[in-house]
Formats: structure tokens, sequence, C-alpha cells
């Protein structure tokens, strides 16, 4: 890059440690993390890691220091840093992932994804996610379709009308909304529809809790797509006497379609993975129940949490399988998106 | 348009009046649920704060003893006595230590990926620290109770042994599972993506013209985004690191699985000790009835307060500092 050998040679145009002596560095510093970590007694790797890590970041600057000065040692003990930090963020993203795949394999079949929980103890093998994945499956669904129209609408509001009391009222919402704890969206939806209404628990509860909370990700996403839609193609279907709401609909919209479509798919992403709502709107259930509108019924995400919370080596494999299987779906959702995104022509 | 253009194989066109009569009933039905729409997102977060209220109220009524002051937490007992002190005191410290945690690191990342990555990888890598937001957070608390838990014990067996001086690092009686610092460790964790993510977003607006200006002065890498890049930047990256204060404020199931609950205020982080409003809510619901969860929603109103506050505060941050820049 040319910014950094301008930045560099200005520090001291005739000497500058080279990015061979700094491979050199962390050969040695790899050295006296393996040394240290050894005659303290200990033979962790991951010991040796964070040590060799620390010892980079003293070391290299130290080089530098000595061949170039004060201001280039802050700088590559800066640069380091920022490296460091990158690495150290990807630590717990591997090690949850490996962990998953490996323990989870363990379970994760047919028989898994085929049977329900039903006349099943923590202590027996067997047993499945069947009934938490069609729970998933509906929940998830119906709060789809709640929240995406509903978003998709508001932020059409906040766009096309451009100004008033309203739109800062509803831009002001959807901001405090998106920081709503999941867990204040379930003891809403428990207040106002189970113990309010008097609907009782059931799928549709759940449904009603992860709906409040797509729906900010949905008009916030939308909304900036919208706004990047130029005006001159507004204007050219008004001009052409195209009435105003099909203008949105038919030329303002397509146009942000897979921009609109990407952000849709991440907030379904997101409430994928809730559990808390779950807890307080269907509770959990261990048979197989089809009608979300009635009774109790399993989430994955609630099934997880369920097994991992027994102490017992056979319901933690099953935690461990059912993290897995939200794991891929999730994934799968966060890929899609992204798919759909690179496809996109206006970008956010 | 009161006289069309009509070309030479124009087909019927229709009455003017009618056009218009069509199109705006059309726009007043569309604009009519678009506003309706608008208002039910309105109404949506009015009625959580009522609901949350009104069903409080009947519980607090019911408690014999100040609810803000009062560690216990029996509100199915014959005279119920509850507070909120430990829950409080628990949620904020965990959350705290957890910004300790993941601030730097995560505005390390926010600086990687916009100044320090190359061009081409920078989309790349920050989508692969986006990735952990995407990680279900009952999946981290699986993570923490099975995995974390058993290497983090022999790192807080150190601290207390090393460093054991520090209040934070005190004895915790040999007592090293579950810790607070574990619940932390996974909060932090959970809220980094996010605050790098905001971060990131906030440092791309600022203009690359500025630190070309720096390098071009002399400044090295380093000096030009310290003094051409953050300040800039700042009220952003506080806004970010809210909204991150947030989050972990109000993240239930990680914590609830990973943290050892023990009705006590302490601030010895390696230890268990005390619990969360939210964690405490997803684990008491489904064994309370009424009188109980009345209890949890009470808990969970300060919770909704809390963190609508932290989220309130870090939009006015944002706003001011665009208003300053426009006058």
């Amino acid at each position: 890059m040319s910014t950094a050998t301008l930045s560099d040679s200005s520090v001291r145009p005739t000497r500058s440690v080279s990015t061979g002596a700094l491979s050199g560095v962390g050969v040695l510093a790899v050295l006296v993390g393996t040394a240290v970590v050894q005659l303290a007694g200990g033979s962790n790797p991951a010991l040796m890691v964070v040590v060799a890590g620390l010892a980079y970041l003293v070391l290299a600057p130290a080089v530098v220091l000595a061949v170039q000065g004060r201001r280039a040692a802050v700088d590559r003990l800066f640069t380091s840093l920022a490296w460091g930090s990158f690495l150290l963020a990807l630590v717990p993203l591997v090690s949850v992932v490996a962990l998953v795949v490996k323990n989870g394999a363990k379970r994760f079949d047919l028989d898994f994804l085929t049977h329900s929980m039903r006349g099943i103890g923590p202590r027996d093998a067997h047993g499945g996610a069947y009934h938490a994945i069609i729970g998933t499956l509906q929940q998830v669904g119906i709060a789809s379709l709640i929240a995406i129209p509903i978003g998709l609408l508001a932020a059409v509001y906040v766009v096309e009308h451009g100004r008033g009391p309203l739109v800062s009222a509803v831009q002001f919402v959807t901001d405090v909304m998106t920081g709503v704890p999941s867990i204040v969206a379930g003891l809403f939806v428990f207040t106002f529809w189970v113990l309010a209404l008097g609907q009782g628990f059931s799928g549709f509860a759940a449904a009603l809790a992860l709906a409040i909370l797509m729906l900010p990700t949905v008009v916030r996403t939308t909304e900036v797509v919208l706004a990047l839609v130029p005006d001159s193609l507004r204007e050219a279907a008004l001009a052409l006497g195209v009435p105003r709401w099909k203008t949105v609909v038919r030329v303002v919209l397509p146009t942000a379609a897979s921009g609109i479509t990407t952000g849709v798919v991440l907030a379904i992403a997101r409430v994928t993975g809730e559990t808390a709502p779950l807890l307080l709107t269907a509770l959990n259930f261990d048979s197989i129940n089809t009608n979300p509108f009635q009774g109790q019924q399993a989430g994955l995400p609630s099934y997880v949490f369920a097994q991992a919370g027994q102490p017992q080596a056979a319901a933690l494999d099953r935690a461990w399988a059912g993290a897995l299987t939200l794991l891929l779906l999730v994934l799968l959702l966060n890929l899609v998106a992204r798919l759909i995104s690179r496809r996109t022509r206006l970008k956010g | 348009m009161t006289a069309p253009a009509a070309g030479p194989a124009a087909p019927t066109v229709p009455e003017p009046s009618h056009i218009g009569g069509e199109s705006r009933r059309g726009d007043r039905v569309f604009f009519a649920m678009t506003g309706a729409s608008g208002v039910l997102l309105v109404l949506t977060i009015i009625g959580i704060g009522i609901f949350l209220v009104v069903q409080a109220v009947p519980a607090l009524r019911a408690d014999t003893t100040n609810f803000l002051t009062t560690k216990e937490f029996l509100p199915e007992a014959d005279k119920p006595t509850f507070g909120i002190a430990v829950l409080a005191f628990g949620t904020i410290l965990t959350s705290l230590v957890a910004m300790v945690l993941a601030v730097p690191v995560a505005l390390g990342v926010a600086i990687f990926v916009t100044q320090y990555a190359p061009r081409r990888l920078a989309g790349l890598l920050g989508g692969l620290v986006d990735l952990l937001a995407a990680v279900p957070s009952v999946v981290y608390g699986l993570w923490g109770i099975a995995f974390l838990n058993t290497h983090l014990q022999a790192v807080n067996k150190t601290l207390n042994a090393t460093l054991g001086w520090f209040p934070l690092f005190g004895d915790t009686g040999g007592r090293y599972s579950r810790s607070i610092l574990l619940a932390s460790v996974v909060l932090a964790i959970m809220v980094l993506p996010i605050i790098a993510a905001l971060t990131r977003e906030v440092l791309l607006q600022v203009p690359s013209a500025l630190s070309e200006a720096a390098l071009a002065l002399g400044a090295t890498r380093w000096e030009a985004i310290r003094t051409a890049v953050l300040p800039p930047s700042r009220p952003g990256i506080v806004s970010a690191v809210m909204l991150g204060l947030g989050r972990a404020l109000g993240e239930t199931i990680a914590v609830a699985l990973v943290l050892g609950t023990t009705p006590a205020i302490t601030a010895r982080i390696l230890g268990p000790g005390g619990n969360t409003i939210a964690a405490n809510i997803a684990a008491k619901f489904s064994e309370y009835a009424q009188a109980g969860r009345g209890a949890l929603i009470a808990t969970g109103l300060v919770l909704f307060v809390i963190t609508f506050a932290v989220n309130a505060l870090a939009r006015v941050i944002v706003i001011r500092s665009a208003r300053k820049r426009l006058g």
C-alpha cells in the first residue's frame, strides 16, 4: 500500500524494520511463549499462544524503537494491537462453532430429527428435536407474516412521507424497540395476550413476541434501502400519471427488493435463535403440537435451553445436537442474506 | 395532465377525472395503511410500558418490604418479601465487567477492519466478526457452561492467587465455578460484534481526506488514526458502546445458563454470586404462580426502564453531535 510506505519512510527515511525482521521477532516470541510456559511447569498450548502474543506485543515495538525511534515504535504497538484484537475476536467464534459441530455430531442424525421427547426422561438416551423444529418453523413463520408487512408499510410511511410528528415518533420508537430486551418482549406478550386477553400460552403468543423483536430490524433496514432509491425514478413514474401508491408498489419497492430481502432474512435469522420470549409465551413442551394457536409448544432454542439445564450426559448430548441444528438454520439464513445482498444494485 | 398526449397508436384514454379520482382513493387507502402501521409501532412500545405497569402494581402492593432495597426474593411466601437490590446489582456488575472486556477489543477490531486490513479483505473480515452476532444466545450459554466454565476456573484461581489484593479478585471461599466473571466473559463475546459493527460504520463516515492529510504531513499510521479519525468519531463510538451496554443489560438466556445463583450482593467476580434481572425472570417464570409472576413483571419493568434510558441516551448523543456538526 502506498500510504504505508509514505508513513513509514516519513519517520526516518534511511532505516526501517523489514517484514522479514518482524517475522523473526514473531518466531522469537513463539519460542519465548513455549519456554515460559514449560519452565512454569505447564503444557497448555492455549497459554503458550497467549504468552507468545504478549511477548510479540513487547518485542516488536522494542526492536522498532531501537532502529527507527519512538514514534515508529508506538505505531508498531498499535498496529499489533489492532491485529491482535481481530484475532482475539475470532477465537470464541472458532471455539463455539468447532465445539458445537464436534459435540453436536454425536446425536445429530435422522433419529434426532424425526423424534420428539415424549416419554423420555433426562437420563434416557434417544429422543429428539422434531417437535421443537416444527414449533420453531411455525413460530418464526407466523412472526414473519406479522412483522414483514407491518414493518414494510411503516418504513414506506417514514420514507415517502418525509416529515411530521408521526414520522419522527416512528423513527424514535424504532430505535428504542431495537434496544428492548427480548425477555421484556416476552413479558409484554404474557401480560397482554395471556393475562389481559386470556388467550393462554401458545406458539402464536411466541410468534407475537418474535414479531415485536423483528419489527425494528425490518423497519430500519427497509428505511435505509428505500432512501437509496433515486428520486428521479419516483418523479418519472409520477410524471407518467402513475398514482403515488402504485409508484411505491411497482417502482420503488421492486428497485429496493434485494436490499429489503437481505434485511428481512437477517431479521428472521435473529429471532430464530431467540429463547427468552419463548419461555414466557409458549413455555416448553415434550410432545409434538402442530397447532400453534392452541396449547404449549416447544421451540428449538427453548429445547436447547431445557436440555442444557439438566446435569445428565444424555441430556447434554441432546442440547449440543439441538444447538447444531439451530446454528445450521441460523447460518443458512445468514448465507442466504449475504448471497441476496451480493446481487443487490443499491448498496447501503 | 388535462390533455394526455395521445400517440398514433394510443389505446382508449380514460377520463382524466377518473384517473384522478381512482388514484386519490388508492393513495388514501395505501397511505392510511402505512400510517396505521406506524401508529401500531408506536402503540406497541406504549403498550409494553402500560401492561407491565398494570401487572406490576398489584405485586408491588402485596410486597411487605421495600422493593428497591430488599435483598430477598420470596414473592410466593405468605407475606411476600421481595426486592430488586441483588438483581439490579448483579445486572449492572456483570454488564460493566463485560464492557471493560469487550470495548477495547471491539474498538481494536473496528480500527483493524477499517484502517489496517487490506481493502479487498475488509468486507470479508468484517463479515466474519458479524457472524459472532449471528450465533444464538442459547448456544453461547451452552458453550459457556459446558466448555468455558471448566477452563475459566483455572484462570479464576490464578487471578485470585496472584492479584487477590484487588477487591474484584477477592477470595470467594474456593468456589470458582459458574462465576460472575464467566457470565461477563460470555456477555462480552456477545456484545463485541455489536459494538464493533456500529463503530466500524462510524469510522467509515470519516472522510479519508482527513487521515490522508495527516499522513502527508508526516504522521505515522497510528498518529493519523489518533489525530484525524478518532476525534470526529467519538460521539458515534460512545453511542455504539451505550447500545452494547443496553444489549448486555438485557441479555437473558446465556446468563441464566451460566451464572450460579446465590442471593447475595458481592463484587468478588471470581466466584458465583448474585443474579441478573433478566436471567432471574427466565429461571423462575415457569415455577412461579400468579403472585411470583407479578413480582417478576415488576423486575422486568425496572429492566425495561433501565434499557430504555440507556438506549435513549445513546440516541441523544448521536443527535446532539449531528446538530453540532451542522450548526
